[in-house]
Formats: C-alpha cells, structure tokens, sequence
C-alpha cells in the first residue's frame, strides 16, 4: 500500500464488528419487554463506513497514478449548455500542440461531443452513463484506461451537464472547474450551493453577451465567494476569446512538475 | 436548498442508494437484513425522502428488500475563523451571523452507513 494517500490497499477505512444475537444497540435497562421483536432473531453488524468510500478510494488510486506519471486531469462541471465543449475545443486549438491535451466526455446517450472533440485532433473517449447523470471514480478510471494518456500531458474530463450530482462524486481530478454563463441566473450559485463548493476555479463564461443579457455578475459573484470564499474566478468568452489567457496560465500552475517516469498502465 | 418532493430525477440519490445497498450486500453477504442505519448530515446535498424512495426499488430482490431505514440527520456545526464562534447551522449557503463565510464544518456532511440488523 502506498504510504502517502492510502491507496492500493484493501478496503481500509471499513470496521466489520459483530456484535452478539443478544446484545442491542441500546441499553437494556428499561423497562419494556424483553421480547421486543425487533431485537431478538436479529444481530447488528456495525459498518461504520462511509457510503462513497468505495469511490473515493478509487479516486485517491487514480490521482496518485496520475500525479506519478504528471498527467494533469481537470473536471469540467456546469448546467447544460454553459460551454464546456466549446471551451475545450477553443482551448486544444489554442494549445496548438504545445502540450498533448486529451479529453474524455461524459454524456448520457450521444456522441456529438466527442466528435467535435475529435474534429480539433484531439484523442477522445466517450463514456455514456445512459440514465446516470454524472461521472463517477470507476468511469474515469475505465476512460483513462481506455484513453491511455502520455506521461506530462493534460486531461479534460467533460462530466455530464449537471449542477447536483456530480458535486458529491471525486473523479481523482487534480482539480474541479465549474462553468456557470451568462444565460443563466446569476444566483445559480445559491441554488447549487454544493456544487460551487467543490470547485478550485469558477469560469463565468459568454460574457461577450454581457451587454445583451440582465445578468448581475456583482451578485453572482458576490455568490460564489459566500459559497467558497478562497475559490479562483476568471471571467470568459469561450467563442470570442475573452480571458482566455488567464484560463491558459491557470492551467499552467496546475500542471504537475512531477517528472514523468513510465508510461500510463493501459488494462483491459 | 435541496428539497421539494422525491423523484427518481435526482439520480444522485439514486447512486447513492446503489452504493449504499452495494456495501451492505458486500460486506454481508446476501442474508436477509432486517434494518438499515444510515447517517446523513443535513449539509451532504443528499435527501433523505429521496433516499428512502430509492432504496424501496434498488433494494427489491436483494437481501435489504424491505428492510427499515433508519436514518439519523445530524445537523450542521460550523466554526467562524472571523468571529471564532461555534454553531449550528443547515443552510447549505453557510454564513455566520457575523457576515463571514470563512468557516470550517465540523459536522453535517456526514454520508455513512452505521449498521444493519440481519436476521
Ligand atoms: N455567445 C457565446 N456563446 C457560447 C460561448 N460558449 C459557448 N457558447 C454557445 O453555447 C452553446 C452550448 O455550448 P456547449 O459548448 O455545447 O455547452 P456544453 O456545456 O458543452 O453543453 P452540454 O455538453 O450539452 O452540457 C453553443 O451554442 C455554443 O456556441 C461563449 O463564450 N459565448
Ligand atoms: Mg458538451
Ligand atoms: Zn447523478
Ligand atoms: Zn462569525
């Protein structure tokens, strides 16, 4: 077991304690019958686990792998239609190679996403969840088996547009954008409180419709700091251009300095 | 807030359920269980009326069919690094009375399974 993040190791944070057939969970002093029904015939078996904790030890597996082999995973998150394909399409162009940029797309039933991934050369997988409405640890982990990214490149995960679920699942991200746009109501980020928590960086994007649209961008971010104080912002248009720089350099940090070592372990 | 009436919509309720009923039927085998205790902080995101309406169908043909749910809710704790106060809360947008949202949770997130009574 790697001694750094827990992982590898069997299912660690589970306690399995029987407790004897006669013995219940409350005290036995009191005074109702002793053949109370419930209790005799049955025993509790104490689990103490946390229910996510098969996925988040899944997850902390694949961000350690990742950070060995300094492959940089970002997970997309917003509403339907706020511009995580368009972002990502603009952004691999914009890259122009200068670094091996990958993605893979999570949506419950198409593959239209993918192919305009495709259409910007990029190497795509396509993961469809059918009626689940977010990604979880075990998808990203099949996906990046499947997507076999190269050590020192950088990984764009598109979660299913959805500003509930996926807040609750790590995906073993080495970080969480959120994109809320213009179109929407600047108090989404009252409305999906949880969502915004999670995030390391909130990109509001279509603000090149600014002038066009009633959206209060003091309030929404007035928002979003009440909801995660020490998160990043950064304003953008993802059509026009705008700010895009700064999503480039916010990109940079984040790319692990780990030096590469051996190629990503491809199974299946 | 989360809230409003349970649906099988709110899919993330439903794979929660999944993973709940999974766990158990891993760690326990197939055996017939008659109660489940779960706890779920009222600042997890998670409803519970969701839960409960999920779990009568992922449960159905599984050792947990019809089994009783218990769940305890523990509430929100928060500390103010502002005003350096503890207290409760369970509004997920979490502000202390000082105006401050620099805090730390200290309970309400809780997403566990405590123990199930088998037969
Ligand atoms: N004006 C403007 N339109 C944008 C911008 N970014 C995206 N759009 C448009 O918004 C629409 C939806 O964009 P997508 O990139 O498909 O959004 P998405 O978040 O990937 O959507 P789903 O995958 O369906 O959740 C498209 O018509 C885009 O052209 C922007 O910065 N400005
Ligand atoms: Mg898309
Ligand atoms: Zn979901
Ligand atoms: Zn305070």
């Amino acid at each position: 077991m790697c001694s750094t993040c827990g992982c590898g190791g069997e299912d660690g944070s589970t306690r399995v304690t029987l407790v004897d057939g006669h013995t219940h969970d409350h005290t036995h002093d009191h005074d109702h019958a002793h053949d109370h029904p419930h209790d005799h015939g049955t025993r509790t078996v104490l689990l103490e686990q946390d229910i996510l904790a098969k996925n988040d030890l899944l997850a902390a597996a694949t961000r350690h792998r990742l950070t060995e082999h300094a492959i940089t995973a970002i997970n997309l998150m917003s509403s339907p239609g706020s511009g995580k394909t368009t972002l990502l399409e603009r952004t691999i162009t914009d890259l122009d190679g200068r670094r091996e940029t990958l993605v893979i797309e999570g949506d419950q039933e198409t593959w239209l996403d993918a192919q305009r991934i495709r259409s910007t050369g990029s190497k795509v997988v396509q993961i469809n969840t059918g009626a689940g409405c977010h990604l979880d640890a075990q998808m990203l982990d099949r996906g990046l088996a499947e997507l076999a990214p190269p050590d020192g490149s950088l990984v764009f995960v598109e979660n299913v547009g959805n500003l509930v679920c996926p807040a609750l699942f790590d995906l073993g991200e080495a970080a969480r954008v959120v994109i809320i746009s213009v179109t929407e109501g600047a108090d989404k980020p009252a409305k999906y409180p949880y969502m915004f928590r999670t995030a390391d960086l909130v990109l509001l994007n279509k603000i090149d419709l600014l002038p066009y649209v009633d959206f209060d961008v003091d309030l929404c971010l007035e928002l979003i700091h009440r909801v995660k104080p020490d998160v990043e912002l950064l304003p953008v248009s993802a059509t026009r251009g705008d700010g895009l720089d700064a999503w480039h350099d916010w990109l940079a940090n984040r790319s692990s300095a780990a030096a590469p070592r051996s190629e990503y372990p491809r199974r299946g | 807030m989360p809230g409003g009436p349970p649906s099988v919509g709110k899919v993330h309720e439903l794979a929660i359920t999944e993973s709940i009923v999974d766990a158990i039927v891993e760690k326990i085998g197939d055996g017939p269980v008659a109660a489940v205790r779960l706890e779920i902080g009222r600042l997890s995101g998670v409803v519970t009326d969701s839960i409960r309406f999920c779990f009568e169908i992922v449960a159905g043909g599984t050792g947990l069919e019809g089994a009783r749910l218990d769940i305890d809710e523990p509430s929100g704790r928060a500390y103010c690094r502002n005003c350096r106060l503890e207290f409760t809360l369970d509004d997920p947008i979490m502000l202390c009375d000082c105006g401050s949202a620099d805090l730390d949770v200290l309970a309400g997130r809780e997403l566990r399974i405590i123990s199930v009574e088998v037969r």
